[in-house]
């Protein structure tokens, strides 16, 4: 994925200026940078929730593919059906549902049967339903939570729903998956569990992934790149070791003086 | 005839292949069955695999994990090739992994998962004979270099290889197996000093499920969850020699975490657990009983006295009246039905608890809903169990009577000492422990017994912990203790008597419930002190002492006992941290209290010092009643 010259405003307000970016195929980029720095804009506009004023986000969903889609004009549901899942900084589940009928929700843009064939026929839609269900079981399986399938959301933990979450995104078997801050406020254990499982998507599942993260320990030590934002623009990218001793960074996070 | 287990799966497969069901795991939230052809098949797979590998008689296969079909198939395999498994606990730390695969001459380790990979890749370098350590979860280990690491079904793969350059390796292998070959190493539980290991025929496996299965019949399509550690005799027993001998259906759970929920969706015919399972599952009971509202609590409380009046009467071995049959109708329709379906005890023939003593609240709790709870005795060195209750004579402080083939006699010093075809070959490379224990082909339990009136045997505690009174009649204070304990106004006993002429006991209140039961009557008290010197309470605990004694032998009853003005507290180092007593501590520094026991005097006055938790002291002065039984 390219982006390129991206720009977003909200009235006089500039969150993203002319930012630049590269997303390459099957790494693990990590966005870092201080609080309104822009990076939850940058995954909005990805995932289509603004619309940015200039600039372009070109998706290229198979190798050969030179020409790409453009992402900017479109709608957040076209980008999901495209390959593109997320979760959010705040949880955002069905919290009376149970943790199946939430990643069951996760296949909805994989399924066929409408209202309308489901009434004439409900073959194909049992089929589908069965086909989904073996998808998402091996979600549950991959994630470990099958003690809690059958649990509704609200009356999980913190750490659980975060990974329920991530579940509902995996669900939609994305080929890029954004995770705004998937560790915050969860304890050491939790973390290191939420590093194993992004690890074991990008590698064993094949999913590139870029996610916002504030814990630099994290950070430095599964992403493969690592890209800095300060209000509104990109000062650097490159690899944990680069960012860690690039001077623009250590300037945005320790202030002038220090640097 | 089928002398082996190997050859026990050949038949069971001959005779139901793909038309039974022999194994099912619980994957991707769905029941997934294995047929006794598809059994086999892995089976030999695996067998060939290890044989490719290298696998000889003379080798051992170490297997560690959760109650999986893979960890079946490698016992299975390593004695279709003549060679003998090892269960290594899945909790155990790298060292104690090291210890028994190292003690035992493991050659390959079949192990479950990354967590497990990490733990014996940890002491690898000291296991040199170990050529493979396989795997079947896969998960996390793709980036492990390690060249002696291979999957499961990789080394199934070589094993199929292999079968189609050797047709009939296999079945020659197991055809030429013997009864009286080593089948497993059974790691002993040793709470002392390291861990020996058993060894375990063929015949004593095989035996003793036969004569288990012959006092609590099962069939072919019974269900069972296996969900106990399968490195414990006790689970090896049911899952493996019982499984193959019946040919009933094992059912492994999706993960420890939710067994309760695996027992209930396959509602099993026959369970086997330790008390604290029963425990745990009459407390959840409890509990949700206390949340309800009050119509449901009231129904149930009329149900459960009237299902306790049902399990008195058949304990008691009269025949229940007409109606009292019919209101336990009513009750199991209006609760016990639920009850038992909600925790999956519906369609259980019969249950089994052992290995440590289960009230007989709990005990009276399982029979009022009509489960067949039984207690059992046993131990690895006679392949499992040896003495249970017979259907229709449950008696609570006992274990029951022997099952068949079995002789349990009672030596002098008054040890439990079993002869049966199950009582095992030896200890693995310990001479010295193995001429300790078994004698002129009795095996010594280290555990004191005695028989009651009915033939049922009563196990009272480890020898070595069992005292004498100076008439010569030995008793254990922790089995008196125990019995002591179970009455809910009971917190902590400590009973004296060695080289006295009777037992005597220092009891503690339980402050909260007795304080509660005070309360209800209109008893007024002040403090912990003042409440146990009531009156009203020595009276209530009186009953609870005398119903102690009725199930102890004359000689060993308890005579005299007095409440304790305090309670035992481990920071006054009188208990340890797991709550255990500290005898020898307390016998010295309540000896006035215990000379007073032995007195006669009817009251004493005490003076003691106690720690508060900031650390300064204070003392207490009071006076104590010494309670004289019968």
């Amino acid at each position: 994925m390219a982006i390129q010259a991206l720009s977003l405003r909200f009235g006089g307000v500039a969150a993203l200026t002319r930012v630049s970016l590269e997303i390459r195929r099957g790494e693990i980029l990590a966005v870092i940078g201080p609080n309104g720095a822009g990076k939850t804009s940058l995954l909005n506009s990805i995932s289509g929730l603004y619309r940015p004023q200039e600039g372009s986000i070109r998706f290229f969903p198979a190798p050969d593919d030179e020409e790409g889609v453009e992402l900017t004009r479109r709608r957040p549901d076209e980008i999901a059906r495209l390959g593109i899942a997320r979760t959010f900084q705040n949880i955002e589940l069905f919290r009376h549902m149970t943790v199946l009928d939430n990643l069951l929700l996760g296949r909805h843009i994989h399924m066929r049967a409408n209202v309308l064939t489901g009434g004439i026929w409900w073959g194909l839609a049992q089929r589908e339903e069965i086909e989904h269900r073996a998808v998402v079981e091996e979600i549950i399986d991959f994630l470990e939570i099958e003690p809690i399938r059958r649990q509704p959301v609200g009356t999980l933990s913190y750490g659980l729903q975060k990974r329920v979450e991530l579940g509902r995104a995996l669900a939609l078997e994305p080929q890029i998956l954004l995770l705004d801050e998937p560790m915050a406020g969860m304890n050491v254990e939790e973390k290191e569990d939420m590093a194993r499982f992004i690890l074991d998507i990008n590698e064993e599942r094949g999913v590139t992934v870029v996610l916002i993260e504030h814990d630099m320990g994290v950070v430095m030590d599964i992403s493969d790149r690592v890209a800095v934002l300060d209000f509104g623009s990109k000062i650097a990218d490159g690899s944990p070791q680069e960012i860690r001793s690039h001077p623009d960074v250590i300037r945005a996070y320790l202030g002038q003086e220090h640097a | 005839m089928a002398e082996t287990l190997p050859q026990l799966l050949v038949e069971n497969a001959e005779r139901w292949g793909d038309g039974r069901i022999a194994l099912r795991e619980k994957e991707y939230g769905i029941w997934q069955p294995v047929t006794w052809r598809e059994y086999l098949g892995h089976v030999k797979a695996f067998c060939l695999g290890l044989v490719h590998l290298g696998l000889t008689p003379e080798d051992t296969v170490g297997i560690i994990g959760d109650n999986r079909p893979e960890w079946v198939y490698a016992e299975l395999a390593a004695q279709a090739a003549g060679a003998r498994s090892v269960g290594i606990y899945q909790d155990s730390i790298a060292e104690e992994i090291l210890y028994i695969a190292d003690h035992a001459d493991v050659t390959f380790l079949v192990v479950e998962d990354q967590e497990q990979v990490d733990k014996v890749l940890e002491v690898i370098h000291r296991l040199p004979r170990v050529r493979k350590v396989i795997y079947h979860d896969p998960r996390g280990l793709r980036n492990y270099p390690e060249p002696l690491l291979m999957a499961f079904p990789q080394v199934e793969e070589l094993g199929r290889a292999y079968e189609a350059e050797h047709p009939g390796w296999f079945e020659a292998s197991v055809a030429r197996g013997k009864a009286t070959d080593i089948a497993i190493l059974s790691t002993t539980s040793g709470t002392t000093s390291r861990p020996k290991l058993a060894m375990l025929t063929h015949r004593n496996l095989m035996s003793m499920a036969r004569n288990l299965m012959a006092v609590d019949p099962l069939e072919p399509g019974d269900e069972y969850v296996s969900f106990l550690p399968l490195a414990w005799i006790g689970e090896q027993m049911m899952t493996i020699n019982c499984g193959l001998t019946v040919g009933f259906t094992v059912n492994f759970p999706e993960e420890p975490e939710t067994v309760q929920e695996n027992i209930r969706e396959i509602g099993p015919q026959v369970i086997f657990s330790p008390p604290r399972i029963w425990e745990n599952m009459l407390s959840t009971v409890q509990v949700k009983i206390e949340d309800t509202t009050r119509m449901k609590r009231a129904i149930y409380r009329w149900a459960l006295e009237v299902g306790y009046q049902m399990a008195d009467t058949l304990f008691e071995r009269r025949r229940p009246s007409l109606g009292l049959r019919l209101r336990y109708r009513l009750a199991d329709w209006l609760v016990f039905a639920m009850l038992k379906d909600h925790l999956g005890l519906r369609r259980l023939k019969r249950c089994y608890t052992g290995g440590a003593a289960l009230g007989p609240d709990v005990f009276r709790f399982y029979h009022a809903l009509g489960v067949n709870l039984k207690q059992i005795y046993g131990q690895t060195e006679v392949g499992g169990i040896s003495v249970v209750h017979r259907d229709g004579e449950i008696k609570f402080h006992t274990v029951g009577r022997p099952i068949p083939e079995t002789e349990v006699r009672i030596s002098e010093a008054g040890e439990i000492l079993t002869r049966s075809p199950a009582v095992f070959v030896g200890y693995y490379r310990n001479p010295e422990a193995t001429a300790e224990t078994l004698q002129d082909g009795w095996l010594h339990s280290g555990d004191a017994g005695y028989f009651d009136e009915d033939g049922h045997l009563v196990v009272i505690d480890r020898l070595k912990d069992v005292m004498a009174l100076r008439g010569g009649t030995r008793f254990s204070p922790q089995f008196i203790e125990n019995k002591l304990k179970f009455s809910q106004y009971i917190r902590e006993a400590v009973v004296f008597g060695h080289d006295r002429d009777y037992v005597t006991a220092m009891i503690n209140i339980d402050f909260a419930n007795v304080g509660k039961w005070a309360e209800r009557r209109h008893i007024a008290y002040t403090t912990y002190t003042d409440l146990a010197q009531k009156p009203q309470v020595y009276a209530l605990i009186r009953r609870d002492v005398e119903r102690t004694n009725a199930d102890l032998p004359e000689a060993a009853r308890i005579r005299r006992f007095l409440l304790l003005h305090k309670e035992l507290d481990a920071d006054d180092a009188e208990l340890t941290r797991t709550r255990k007593v500290r005898r020898r501590f307390i016998a010295e520094r309540y000896q006035h209290i215990i000379q007073a026991l032995y007195s006669g005097q009817e009251a004493l006055e005490v003076e003691t010092e106690i720690t508060y938790q900031d650390g300064t002291t204070a003392t207490i002065q009071t006076r104590l009643h010494i309670e004289e039984v019968a």
